[in-house]
This record gives structure tokens, C-alpha cells and sequence, in this order.
């Protein structure tokens, strides 16, 4: 069992107690492989009998949808976008994430509140602006960060990957270059000095993600072993119910 | 980012505050064909009129999908699309501005349903501070009689029923509009805002606001820098 902590102002309502489960974030940058290990780890935790949840940004029943259509379009602003993530960030916490932890479950969510505060920060927003409201957030039981040392690195996976440059991920609303490729350059290595400044703020886990897949992969689930060992060990018990989801339609 | 109280805009913007009932919105659209006729740029802006966030919240309060923080945090992302969209530019042309409802309606509401007062007002902090706030204010009794005798039925966000205070929904949005009240009357020297005796008459009410709008303005149309 596990005391729930915020990093700032708490949820309304919430019941604050002590929680079965483990909140584990992957994060990163764009084109780390954060989905490709959130998946592996999910495959490998079931496999070990863990009942796992696992989110990510814009997922929510509430503002998921508005979000994906908001961004197609070219009137968003940045304040609003950072408000839309924020909104969609509530709803999973309250809904899906706080209740399958007081279930037991392990919550696998690539990305948290670290990617919000970096997109919102490298836009020139506040940063305790952006950490205020995002002190509604659990504090995670570990956050393992896919580490890169440049953009360029990034950009030979994204080119690997064959979809491109994507408008968003190249923070082509900031007007950094002229093309997509110089503002994805640019634009990231701000995120990744960003993420550079949260390591030791948010303690994050950083694993080295320019090895091969299967050795960053190895060492992740050797490291969620240990977090998921150190809370069996102060408890034994096992949940009696299932989580209370909200079904998504 | 640029913080409340801290924006440097040429234009001018003026805001209605007040429960649901006070009469606020006639007194604001009476003040925009006065400000019209006058000859000024004037622009008009809603409080939940988002064209971007519109369908997730129509949707959100069909379904009941809302908790107090969700409905905070989509009421500022509509609120911040309102700013970026129809506030920031107009002041920045010199232009005036007329809000129906502000953040002052978030730090009521949202408060009144449990948030925190303190991080309600960081998530709005970067809102421009309005020249002028007028806080319409009736009597509890006086403002639920109107919406009550107007509304064949209250909605469930409206009436507060999703915090569980009363099965009525009469009863429920009279506690609702009760604290939201309380919230209003805390804020006038928090921030500043200009109280409006709406119990008396619309005219008079609007000749009171009529003047102190006009103190704020100059004889170009644009109004000046402060």
C-alpha cells in the first residue's frame, strides 16, 4: 500500500487512500520508442499475471476526440492547446488511471505531465504557470526516461519509421525554420533541453534509448520488476475487486 | 506569457459579472449599441463560445462525463480560445472589448464545486485584467425567482445536481447560486470589481454604467493607452 502524493494542489473529492497499484511513466521525446516499449512492457507484465492499464495523452473519453480535431484544423492557440491537454489529463487521471491504481493495477502511461510541461514551457509559457495546474498529478511510483543525446538522432528514427515529419511534432507552429525538417530540428533539441532540466527536478529513471530495442527493453522491465518487487514485499495482499472504469465507446 | 495585471494594450475591455438572473447581459448588449452608435470598434464576446472546444463540452454535459476539475480545466481551455481569438487581438488594434461573463464566472463556479480557490485563479492567470468589471448583483431570492419563473426546467450542470447537495434540482441550483454568490462577494476588493445595485431599474442601471464606461474612453473611436 502506497500513500497517494500531488505535486501541488490536490484533486477535489478524491479520496486519498492509500493505493495497491503503480503509476509507471515511459517518457521521451518524440520518435524515442516510447509506444513500442509501453507495448512491449504491457506484453511482458500480463505475461508475469499483472493486470495493467495503460494510457496516453489525448486518450480521454472527455477531450480526446476535440483534441485530435483541434489540431487539424489552424486556429489553435497555444494557451488553448495546453488547457485542451491539461483537460484531457484530469479525465484520466480521475477516471481511468486513480481507480485502476485503488484496483491494484499497474498504469502504464506513455507520457505524463513532463511532456505537457515541456511542450507549454518551450511555447513560451509560464513554467509555474503550467506546474500549477498540473499539480493535480499523482506523483508516479518511477518515471523512466528514453534518453537521446540530439534531435538529429531523432530525425534518422522518424525517417526510419517512413511517416515523416509531422506538423506538431516539428513544432511547426512556433516558426522556427523554414521547412519541417529545420523546425523539427530545432524544436526538439528545445524539448530535449527541457526534458534535460526536468530529470533531476522529477527524479527520473533514464535509460540510455540509442541502444537497440531489445537491450533498452530488457533493461526496462528489469527496472519495473524491482519497482513492482519493493511494493509486494510491503504487501502481500491482493485487490478484491476490479477497477471502476468508465467504458470507452 | 504574459500575466494578469501585466498586459499593455492600447484597447479597452470591459466585463459582466454576475449569477445567473442579475440581468448582466442586457445591461452589456445595451451598453454595446450605446458604445456602436458612438462610433467606436467595438467587439462582443460570450462566456462557453469556443467554436474548438464547443462539441467536447456539449457532449461532456449530455453524457455527464464532467467531474469539478474537468469542468474547470475545459471551461479555461474554451475561455483561453476566447482570449487568443476575440480578446488579445481587438485590444492589441485598440479596439474595445465587452465580455459577457469572465473569469470571475470560473472563480465562482469552480470554487463554489469544491476546487481550490488559489489554483483556479494560477490557471486563468493569463487572462487580461478588464479596465472595468461590473458586478451586477441581486439578492439571492431575486435572481433564483427569475431564472426559475423563466427556465421551464434547469439543466444539470446549471443546477449544480452533479455535486450532490440536493435531489431538487430547484433546491439544488438555490444552494449552487448561494455559494456562487459568496464567491462574487469575496472577489469584489480581491479584485476590484464595480458593484451594480441590479435591483434597481434597467435604465437606471445603465446610465450608472454608461458613465462609468465613459470616463475610460477618448473622442477617436480608439481608446487611449493608459
Amino acid at each position: 500500500m502506497k500513500e497517494m502524493k500531488f505535486y501541488g494542489t490536490p484533486l477535489p473529492d478524491v479520496e486519498q487512500e492509500p493505493y495497491t497499484g503503480k503509476l509507471i511513466v515511459i517518457e521521451g521525446a518524440d520518435g524515442v520508442g516510447r509506444s513500442t516499449h509501453t507495448a512491449l512492457l504491457r506484453t511482458w507484465l500480463e505475461s508475469r499475471g499483472h493486470a495493467v492499464l495503460d494510457t496516453g495523452m489525448t486518450r480521454s473519453v472527455l477531450a480526446g476526440r476535440g483534441i485530435k480535431e483541434a489540431k487539424q484544423g489552424h486556429t489553435l492557440g497555444r494557451l488553448t492547446m495546453q488547457l485542451f491537454y491539461a483537460t484531457d489529463f484530469a479525465d484520466r487521471l480521475e477516471n481511468e488511471m486513480l481507480p485502476a491504481l485503488r484496483a491494484g493495477f499497474i498504469v502504464l502511461t506513455d507520457r505524463y505531465i513532463y511532456s505537457a510541461i515541456a511542450r507549454a514551457v518551450v511555447r513560451e509559457a509560464d513554467p509555474s504557470w503550467v506546474r500549477a495546474i498540473y499539480g493535480i498529478a499523482l506523483v508516479p511510483d518511477a518515471v523512466f526516461y528514453l534518453n537521446i543525446s540530439s534531435a538529429e538522432e531523432l530525425v534518422t528514427r522518424v525517417l526510419a519509421s517512413g511517416r515523416g515529419f509531422d506538423y506538431w511534432e516539428s513544432g511547426m507552429d512556433l516558426y522556427l525554420g523554414e521547412d519541417f525538417y529545420d523546425s523539427f530540428v530545432e524544436y526538439q533539441t528545445r524539448m530535449l533541453r527541457e526534458f534535460e532540466r526536468m530529470k533531476k527536478e522529477y527524479g527520473f529513471r533514464v535509460l540510455d534509448a540509442s541502444r537497440s530495442i531489445n537491450r533498452v527493453a530488457a533493461d526496462l522491465r528489469r527496472a519495473v520488476a524491482r519497482v513492482i518487487d519493493e511494493g509486494a514485499i510491503a504487501t502481500q495482499q491482493q485487490p478484491a475487486a476490479g477497477p471502476k472504469l468508465r467504458s470507452v465507446s | 506569457m504574459i500575466t494578469y495585471g501585466h498586459h499593455r494594450f492600447p484597447g479597452k475591455l470591459f466585463v459582466v459579472e454576475g449569477t445567473d438572473g442579475s440581468g448582466k447581459s442586457t445591461q452589456l448588449s445595451l451598453l454595446y449599441q450605446w458604445l456602436k452608435a458612438e462610433g467606436y470598434p467595438v467587439f462582443f464576446s460570450e462566456w462557453n463560445s469556443s467554436p474548438l472546444v464547443k462539441a467536447t463540452t456539449r457532449r461532456a454535459k449530455k453524457r455527464r462525463l464532467f467531474t469539478p476539475t474537468t469542468f474547470s480545466l475545459l471551461h479555461a481551455t474554451d475561455f483561453a480560445d476566447r482570449t487568443e481569438r476575440d480578446i488579445f487581438p481587438p485590444l492589441k488594434a485598440g479596439a474595445i472589448v465587452l465580455a459577457d461573463r469572465y473569469i470571475y464566472t470560473a472563480f465562482a463556479r469552480d470554487v463554489a464545486r469544491g476546487c481550490d480557490r488559489a489554483w483556479v485563479r494560477q490557471i486563468y492567470s493569463f487572462a487580461v485584467r478588464p479596465t472595468v468589471s461590473f458586478f451586477f448583483r441581486a439578492p439571492l431570492d431575486v435572481a433564483v425567482d427569475r431564472i426559475l419563473s423563466a427556465r421551464p426546467r434547469l439543466k444539470h450542470y446549471e443546477a449544480g445536481l452533479d455535486m450532490d447537495w440536493a435531489d431538487d434540482p430547484e433546491e439544488s441550483f438555490e444552494i449552487f447560486q448561494g455559494k456562487i454568490l459568496g464567491e462574487y462577494d469575496r472577489m469584489v476588493d480581491e479584485f476590484g470589481l464595480t458593484v451594480i445595485d441590479a435591483t434597481r431599474s434597467i435604465e437606471k442601471q445603465q446610465r450608472e454604467m454608461r458613465a462609468i464606461v465613459k470616463k475610460h474612453l477618448n473622442k477617436e473611436g480608439a481608446a487611449p493607452a493608459r
